[in-house]
């Protein structure tokens, strides 16, 4: 393959006539130089590997005989009688159940300390499903990718299960008399007891903490969370002169400025300032007269810039300069302003100006305190504290300087002041600065007890290990971003004798038989002395929300500028280290649901890899020649990244719009201890590859003067041909880049045309005429049986990126994981993709996200080639998948033009393990192998709806059905309705003239359409 | 060359090639018969139950209505099994002494649920909603036959699909005024004309796609 003219976007775009175009990824880019037919074959059947030979290698006899030998049992046990199936009924049914129907409890999450408000679905006892709650100021009925697969961590199997003693198992007893001795010699000299706990913010956990540390005043309290925020806390006390929070109001907002800041994605109450951002842009004919504009400059590929209007990739280090040049061109005291982009700085400011008290500023959690302090400044000086930026109370129980806390606690654990270490949650031994060295410290504690969901890294090296519960097992409460209270009530009885903060708090303070509930309730009960508190305790956990959040403190931000710190030498390649988008600090690291998510941008699966940018990549020497290697985005180059002398291999890859100079790796990957899916164990198949642990720890290269990354690193090539699982040429729609797949324009263009999508496909090809008179879905009897015509519109121009969707349906649905050897041969089971799309020039590109389901087809290509009509059409225009009838031809699938169909080609879902059973949604069939799957629109959502309403004898009301993805979507995105009423929120946004549909050329007529992405950029900055 | 084979040959190999049809229609047919027999559908067959529950006597004799044990009829796809606690409503004060109904006593006090044995088993790819066939006019009896003559429990219908389909296709044939949906004696009086009018007045649909049960 000619590969010489990789990236050689002018010889691109004079072949395909200077034509608007969209592509997925650098090789599509380059591939779309002329090709001859051999070699589009050879891309075509390296395009679809899942249609190769199952077995990588040959099967040897032994296998061959066990296999038949298996398929030969089985064959003579489906000739006996079905087994005998029993039902066990209550002795005493509970008030309000109703045998078979769901009941949903309000309940919160918590990541990094700040809860999230969700409702929890509960089959007969057993939560399988998350849900976000609508009241509730964090979520407003969305949840991210993490809450919806917390579901999963609450069943997982690996889970630490016994109390153990120096690694063998205990009790509960015996740890609470084993602790006696440490606690009476901490009572004598008072200050050997230290407690280790994550960012809390759970009100009845600190007063616990606090009373606790009345009880042995020599006693310390430490703090760490390794997604660290200190520079936010630090950013905030050099403003507003002490610890606050910092609340943001985005729906009062008309520009946006994000420096770094992934706040549409990542942190505290992203869910609603992504709800709140994209409400003012939403692009509705006639209604919309302005939408918002948001400018970031980003030192890597966020969400957030992946929606932004302008965007600049820049060095880390680079963003205080930007910062300071903002402030200065505010007139503020700013120096040592950066000198590049100055009319884009000058611009953005004039915009600023333009928006005083209707504009916000934000930095992003790795930003240095001073680019904080800067941003603050900033906002004090626009005038938007106390309008788009409130400062409330601090949400943490305690907000302290967490690396300061953490490194006192090692300098005492190595000075021998340490005589007993509680640890409550988290995994310092594995997340730590390495060179704090924490577990060669914490070696020297002689009692050591940690309190953990898992058997981890840090609990190997306690003396005591309790396993403890999941939120969703006990009680406590939780503060959200902006301060609320929610008291979060579990919704089973701990599955693996887990024990909570609260119990282990309460067996240190003395107060052994309170149990958690007692004591959350105790402490609100003291806190709020009402004489219907019984009344109030029942609706804050009905409405999942206690109270209301504190009142801002309108204060004002101080608007003195940090003097820069003098400049540091960089040579070399800068690192910037973050946590994973997929699976956190790595925490989630045995969540298969979160392993196998596709990143937002690189959409890598099971692993970490150095991102780096086009440029550099030549510059490393990964140049065209290497590239050739690569066959079509599955395999890569393994490379050595060395930084302080140590070393790390890692896979690379280049990711479009990257800065130059810059490499990206996130931590939590690399988990020794992290259970057996952390540990790879799902490859199911084979293992072909290098790790035996699902990615790279990167943790050994995140040091405390550099938490967030520093210059000085090198990276070299090693070797190619190492496998990744990257989903980002899976399922391609052929050509997708110019047959109007995704469309956008400017605001302004659009102002100007509003049906320009029009323009942009192909649908003037489409042919209609036809011999079949193709089905019936209108109301034609109005006495009759109510019909529906059901449909989904997707607004391309909300949609963030996020993952919330995939993973909502992936929990709905019953969805299987595959593991990284069979999504590396494309065969991964998600019935909703999310494609990334790039716009422009690979070293800046405009990213697009499209959330791709079914499309429900009326005229679909699938149905005819069915041989046993296992998919066919339903009366409301569903395309019906119909397991039981399929015989596993995949004619569907290679029919599909969109290619939304999954086949089961082995046995993936687990069909064994007792604990995953219960986690599964019962209104879902769980496919075997050899079935074909895909979207069914939540028919059984659609199902259980029409007979609620037939029942009462009316139709569906609008809203009724609300699909996994649309309720997971924190900027409603996904909308699902009736198209036969012509008042739903479906046929409204259908009837848009952004309006379009896949491919409508083929005359699918597909049923799931797209409103085109409206960005708003500033006509006075021209896209360079 | 000697002729190899003897010329009735003709004869056998013409008969065996016409014949194969049939035997392959005969076996088809077997088949079809196996599958649709109670030794495949469980049909007629009673269970060994923790207790001996007579319906017979508990529907016809006493007069108990369906609905007293079976709560969730109306509500929910699953028709429920009455907790131990709707035996002991009555068990408490009759037949308290009964060696019968010692696993019932047992349960209560202990808390630990009766066990019993499935009667009614849809594979786990069909859902069935009972409250929308009761509330569409469907008798309980329609699916179940006359539980009331029922000393122990069984299957009264195949449950294939062939037998869901017999009144999806023609629900007309089936359906019966919602007021006689629990009784188990309802004989109509004339289907001919009352089954068309109910499916219009109920707004009875012919739902005979795959996702109306299978998903």
């Amino acid at each position: 393959m000619n590969n010489n003219k990789q990236l050689d976007l002018a010889a691109f775009r004079a072949r395909i006539g200077g034509a608007k175009e969209y592509w997925r990824s650098l090789d599509e880019l380059a591939r779309a130089d002329a090709l001859d037919d051999a070699e589009l074959d050879e891309v075509m059947f390296r395009e679809f590997p899942r249609q190769a030979a199952p077995l990588a290698t040959g099967v040897d006899r032994r296998n061959f005989m066990k296999l038949m030998g298996a398929s030969m049992a089985f064959a003579g046990l489906a000739a006996c009688n079905r087994p005998e199936q029993k039902i066990i009924p209550y002795t005493k049914q509970p008030e309000g159940l109703i045998p078979g129907r769901p009941l949903y409890f309000a309940t919160a999450m918590t990541l990094g300390g700040v809860a999230t408000g969700v409702l929890a679905e509960s089959h007969m006892g057993r939560p399988t499903k998350i849900e976000g709650n609508p009241d509730h100021p964090s979520s407003l009925g969305a949840t991210d990718a993490f809450t919806q697969a917390s579901v999963l961590g609450l069943y997982d199997p690996d889970r630490s299960q016994v109390v153990r003693h120096l690694g063998e198992i205990s009790t509960w007893s015996d740890f609470i008399a084993g602790i006696q001795p440490a606690l009476q010699a901490a009572q004598k000299d008072g200050a050997g007891l230290r407690l280790l706990t994550q960012t809390i913010t759970s009100p009845t956990l600190g007063a616990q903490i606090q009373q606790l540390l009345a009880q042995y005043p020599g006693m310390k309290w430490h703090q760490w969370e390794p997604v660290n925020r200190d520079n936010v806390r630090e950013g905030r006390r050099m403003a507003f002169g002490g610890y606050v929070n910092t609340v943001y109001d985005f729906s009062k907002a008309n520009v946006v400025v994000s420096l770094d800041s992934d706040f549409l994605g990542s942190g505290p109450g992203h869910l609603r300032y992504a709800r709140d951002f994209m409400s003012r842009r939403r692009v509705r004919k006639g209604q919309t007269k302005e939408i918002n504009r948001l400018y970031a400059i980003e030192s890597g590929p966020s969400n957030s810039g992946s929606v932004a209007d302008h965007r600049l990739a820049v060095r880390p280090s680079q963003i205080e300069g930007y910062a300071r040049a903002i402030a200065a061109g505010l007139g503020l005291a700013a120096a040592g302003g950066t000198t590049e982009h100055a009319k884009w700085i000058a611009t953005l400011v004039r915009d600023l100006q333009d928006n005083r008290g209707a504009s916000v500023v934000v930095a992003g959690d790795e930003q240095p305190p001073a680019v904080h302090a800067i941003v603050h400044a900033i906002n004090q000086t626009l005038g938007n504290v106390n309008t788009t930026v409130l400062v409330t109370d601090p949400i943490e129980a305690a907000p302290a300087n967490q690396l300061e806390s953490l490194r006192q606690l090692v300098t005492d654990m190595n000075a021998g002041k340490v005589k007993a270490l509680i640890i409550l949650g988290g995994n310092p031994v594995f997340d730590a600065p390495a060179d704090f060295e924490f577990s060669h410290a914490m070696a020297k504690v002689p009692y050591r007890a940690h309190l953990s969901l898992y058997y981890d890294e840090t609990s190997l090296l306690a003396h005591w290990h309790i396993p403890e519960t999941h939120y969703l097992e006990s009680w406590s409460d939780a503060r959200a971003h902006d301060g609320v209270v929610s008291i979060v009530q579990p919704l089973i009885a701990p599955l693996y004798n887990g024990r909570s903060p609260h119990e282990v708090m309460g067996t240190l303070i003395g107060g052994l038989d309170q149990t958690p509930y007692e004591t959350v309730r105790t402490y609100w009960k003291t806190k709020a002395p009402g004489l219907n508190f019984e009344s109030e305790w029942k609706k804050w956990l009905h409405d999942g929300v206690a109270g209301s959040a504190p009142a801002p403190r309108f204060v004002g931000a101080s608007t003195g500028i940090p003097a820069p710190a003098a400049a540091k030498q960089s040579s070399g390649y800068e690192i910037v280290l973050r946590h994973d988008p997929t699976i956190y600090d790595g925490r989630f690291a045995n969540n298969g649901w979160l392993q196998e998510l596709p990143k937002p941008h690189t959409k890598i699966t099971w692993e970490n890899a150095v991102l780096v940018s086009p440029k550099t990549a030549r510059e490393i020497g990964m140049g065209d020649r290497q590239r050739e290697e690569l066959e079509n985005e599955r395999s890569t180059w393994l490379v050595e990244l060395g930084y302080r002398g140590k070393t790390l291999r890692l896979p690379i890859w280049v990711v479009p719009g990257h800065p130059d100079g810059v490499l990206t790796v996130s931590f939590g990957y690399g988990r020794e201890q992290g259970g057996r899916i952390a540990g790879g164990e799902a490859k199911f198949i084979e293992n072909p590859y290098e790790h035996q642990i699902a990615g790279v720890n990167v943790y050994p290269i995140r040091f405390s003067d550099a938490l967030h990354g520093a210059a000085g690193a090198t990276i070299a090539l090693l070797s190619s041909g190492y496998r990744i699982a990257c989903t980002q040429e899976h399922q391609n729609i052929e050509a997708a880049g110019n047959r109007g797949i995704i469309r956008s324009a400017s605001f302004e263009e659009y102002q100007k045309n509003p049906s320009f999508v029009r323009e942009s496909g192909n649908e003037e090809e489409r042919r209609i005429e036809s011999m079949w008179p193709g089905h019936q879905y209108r109301q034609t009897d109005p006495d009759g049986p109510a019909k529906y015509a059901w449909a989904m519109s997707i607004d391309t121009s909300v949609c963030t990126g996020c993952n919330g969707c995939v993973i909502a349906c992936q929990s709905e649905n019953n969805i299987a994981i595959v593991g990284k050897d069979q999504v590396w041969r494309e065969r991964e089971m998600h019935w909703l993709r999310i494609d990334r799309y790039y716009k422009g020039s690979p070293e800046n590109p405009e990213t697009f996200h499209q959330p791709v389901p079914c499309m429900q087809c009326e005229n679909a290509p699938c149905e005819p080639v069915c041989p046993v009509e296992a998919t066919s059409h339903n009366q409301d225009g569903l395309n019906d998948m119909t397991y039981n009838r399929c015989v596993g031809t995949r004619y569907c699938s290679n029919n599909c033009p969109y290619k939304v169909r999954r086949f089961n080609f082995y046995h993936y879902s687990d069909f064994e393990t007792p604990a995953l059973k219960a986690m599964r949604n019962p209104d879902v069939t769980v496919r075997t192998r050899g079935v074909m799957e895909k979207c069914t629109y939540c028919v059984q959502r659609i199902n259980a709806a029409k007979i609620a309403a037939e029942k009462d004898d009316r139709r569906v009301r609008d809203g009724g059905i609300v699909t996994a993805c649309q309720q997971a979507c924190p900027t409603e995105a996904i909308i699902f309705g009736d198209l036969n009423d012509p008042t739903s929120r479906v046929s409204q946004l259908k009837r848009e003239p952004t309006n379009y549909g896949l491919l409508e050329e083929l005359n699918t007529r597909p049923r799931t359409t797209y409103l085109a992405a409206i960005r708003n950029p500033n006509p006075e900055i021209k896209a360079d | 060359m000697a002729q190899i084979f003897h010329r009735s040959t003709n004869t056998i190999s013409r008969v065996t090639i016409f014949g194969s049809v049939f035997i392959a229609g005969f076996i088809l047919w077997v088949i079809g018969g196996i599958v649709r027999a109670p030794y495949a559908t469980d049909q007629n067959v009673t269970r060994d139950q923790p207790v001996p529950f007579s319906h017979q006597h508990h529907v016809a004799g006493l007069g108990i209505d369906c609905r007293y044990c079976h709560t969730s009829v109306e509500e929910s796809n699953f028709a429920g099994l009455p907790p131990t606690a709707t035996c002991m409503n009555c068990h408490a004060q009759i037949w308290t002494n009964a060696n019968m109904l010692e696993p019932v006593r047992a349960s209560f006090a202990s808390g630990k649920p009766l066990v019993w044995s499935r009667v009614h088993r849809l594979p786990q790819f069909v859902r069935f909603n009972h409250s929308i066939h009761v509330a569409k006019g469907i008798g309980c009896a329609s699916c179940h036959g006359r539980i009331d003559r029922m000393a122990l429990t069984y299957q009264a219908a195949p449950l294939t699909m062939e037998w869901c389909l017999s009144c999806h296709r023609a629900p007309e044939n089936f359906v019966r005024p919602r007021g006689e949906v629990f009784n188990m004696a309802y004989e109509p009086a004339n289907q001919e004309i009352d089954g068309p009018r109910l499916v219009k007045e109920y707004k009875i649909q012919k739902l005979t796609t795959c996702s109306t049960c299978h998903y």
